[in-house]
């Protein structure tokens, strides 16, 4: 894993290959094509490419409206002006009639960094969760962004996808991504962590560390929130009698309840939620405010280790 | 269809909403009645539009973006054949086709799920702009409220029908002057609307009567400017047609009772 690549980079280019091969994707955005990376579209496919200017509500409606008329709409900002701004447009006007808009935001979680709390969205998988039919997806790396993408494109219906503005690790393995699949990867049999996004590769790191220590975890990679892939993690828990979370979200209402939701009153396991602990978020580098909210490897490592 | 023809298409209308909101004991009586005419202007003699065929791609798109005017809808979806008027009864009854707002999963011949005011403007905007893209000549039209224009979102809409030049997009604005707690005025004066309208780049057509059914036609026909959106600024008057629902601000959201229905029907008469 030493090659870094931001999940809003995978995206920005994996729309490039996507246009080229389906002649119906549209692309949208809200005056961040330069930092949500669909400038690369824009350069690509000009004319299938709408600035919809700081208007973020409106943006999402005419992807709506531009979906009836039988195209494939990304639409893309960042996930506090998405997910958060235009909730309201994203739940009535594109998934009450499940429409098939592809709702792409970056910069999510803290790991935004110098921009501060008001930009990091912290709630964005809670709020996208809750909307009935809805797919959510939080990609873990860049090829699994560009697998993601394209498969948002063959799928039916309304969905959200969540993108990373911090560089992280590339994965040298090629997992397969299919949505509502969850990739096993790494076996242990001490505890069953569940990881998304950046909380990956993170998490991945914090497995070597405990492995130092003789302890095995198994890292799930959740990249899609919903449908949760239940059956994995009934396994899991069940094989593994203790289960964590790990994410770059607040811990109410993201994948850590995505995850109790599946096991609650079916398996007895000991549980803990490792994300955002009901804060908002805050100015620094990226990697600094990782650690102060707790989601470096070796702070996740730690909590791991005192929670088994 | 001629002037007599709608004319009486629209007193049908009219008996139909005040029969759906009796019936189910709530709904949208007022604004019904106020667009009445536009919309069955814009159904019979505009759209290009077939009952048989109502998911035709090439088919003109309408957005009902007041969406709680859904009793004039469905009665206008009905009288040109998209739905049976069987359904009335089941009007905002559960599991009905027929929710409290158009639902476009549910009745043939609603392109967009609207009720949530503010958005509808927005939906046809991307169905006016897939259109251009598609190169299709397809014409697409919304209903705004008036009192709806004071949510932003419907400027950000106005801004971007001018911007992406989508003169095959027809935004009519419902004007009657009044919503829920009071006029237009009173709530939060939407000032000089056909200056705004103006400013913003459409192409405005100012209908003195948005009940004459003629001067309907003729600004629906009238060209608009090359490159830009017209706008149908249509001043009305709600809950027209019933003498005791006309300008009450009351009748937006009631439903008559029994002895008000029978009055109203009874003003409906051939």
């Amino acid at each position: 894993m030493s090659e870094k690549i931001a999940t809003r980079e995978a995206y920005g280019k994996a729309l490039v290959e996507l246009g080229a091969v389906k002649e119906n994707v549209v692309v949208l955005d809200a005056d961040l094509a330069g930092a949500t990376m669909t400038k690369y579209f824009k350069g690509a496919y000009p004319d299938r490419f709408f600035d919809c200017g700081i208007a973020e509500a409106n943006m999402v409606n005419v992807s709506a409206g531009l979906s009836t008329m039988g195209l494939i709409p990304f639409c893309s900002t960042f996930a506090m002006f998405g997910a958060g701004r235009a909730y309201e447009q994203i739940r009535n006007t594109v998934a009450y009639p499940r429409l098939n808009v592809k709702v792409c935001c970056s910069h999510a979680g803290v790991s935004v960094g110098e921009d501060g709390g008001s930009h990091q969205s912290i709630e964005d998988i809670g709020l996208m969760r809750m909307i009935p039919g809805m797919t959510v997806v939080v990609p873990a790396d860049a090829k699994e962004t560009k697998k993601a993408t394209f498969a948002l494109a063959e799928m039916e219906g309304p969905a959200y996808m969540r993108l990373a503005r911090l560089a992280s690790p590339v994965f040298e393995e090629d997992y397969p991504f299919q949505i509502g699949k969850a990739n096993i990867l790494r076996e242990g049999k001490d505890a069953a962590v569940f990881a998304c996004g950046l909380m990956v590769s993170e998490t991945l790191e914090a497995a070597k560390l405990l492995a130092a220590e003789g302890i095995e975890i198994s890292v799930i990679n959740m990249h899609t929130i919903k449908p949760i892939d239940a059956d994995c993690v009934m396994e899991y828990a069940t094989k593994c009698g203790n289960v964590i979370t790990v994410e770059e979200h607040s811990t109410i209402g993201g994948l850590g309840d995505a995850v109790a939701d599946v096991l609650m009153g079916k398996v007895n396991c000991k549980f803990l939620k490792i994300g955002i602990n009901d804060r908002f978020g805050q100015s620094g580098k990226a990697l600094d405010v990782l650690r102060e909210y707790g989601l470096t490897a070796d702070q996740i490592a730690a909590k791991i280790k005192e929670t088994l | 269809m001629t002037t007599a023809e709608l004319s009486q298409v629209c007193r049908q209308v009219r008996r139909d909403i005040i029969n759906m909101t009796a019936n189910a004991g709530s709904g949208h009586p007022g604004g019904s009645l106020s667009v009445t005419e536009l919309m069955t202007s814009l159904f019979f003699n505009h759209m290009r539009i077939d009952p048989k065929d109502p998911k035709n791609p090439d088919r003109d798109r309408f957005v009902l973006s007041k969406g709680h005017c859904a009793p004039c809808y469905y009665a206008v979806l009905a009288e040109r054949g998209f739905i049976d008027r069987s359904e009335f009864e089941n009007f905002r009854q559960l599991h009905s086709i027929l929710q409290g707002h158009p639902d476009s999963k549910k009745v043939p011949g609603v392109d967009a799920s609207t009720g949530s005011l503010g958005q509808g403007c927005s939906i046809a905007v991307g169905m006016a702009l897939g259109a251009k893209l598609q190169k299709k000549d397809i014409k697409v039209y919304t209903i705004l409220g008036d009192g709806e224009c004071q949510e932003g979102q419907i400027w950000e809409a106005l801004m971007s029908a001018a911007h992406f030049k989508l003169d095959n997009l027809t935004v009519i604005i419902d004007n009657n002057g009044l919503q829920i707690d009071g006029s237009n005025d009173e709530v939060m004066s939407l000032g000089d609307l056909p200056a705004k309208v103006r400013a913003f780049g459409l192409h405005l057509i100012e209908l003195p009567d948005g009940h004459d059914l003629d001067a309907i036609d003729a600004a629906l026909k009238a060209p608009t400017e090359p490159g830009k959106p017209k706008c149908i600024l249509a001043h009305t008057v709600k809950g027209k047609g019933i003498s005791f629902m006309e300008n009450q601000v009351g009748w937006h959201g009631k439903a008559p009772n029994a002895e008000q229905r029978a009055q109203a029907l009874k003003e409906l008469e051939d």
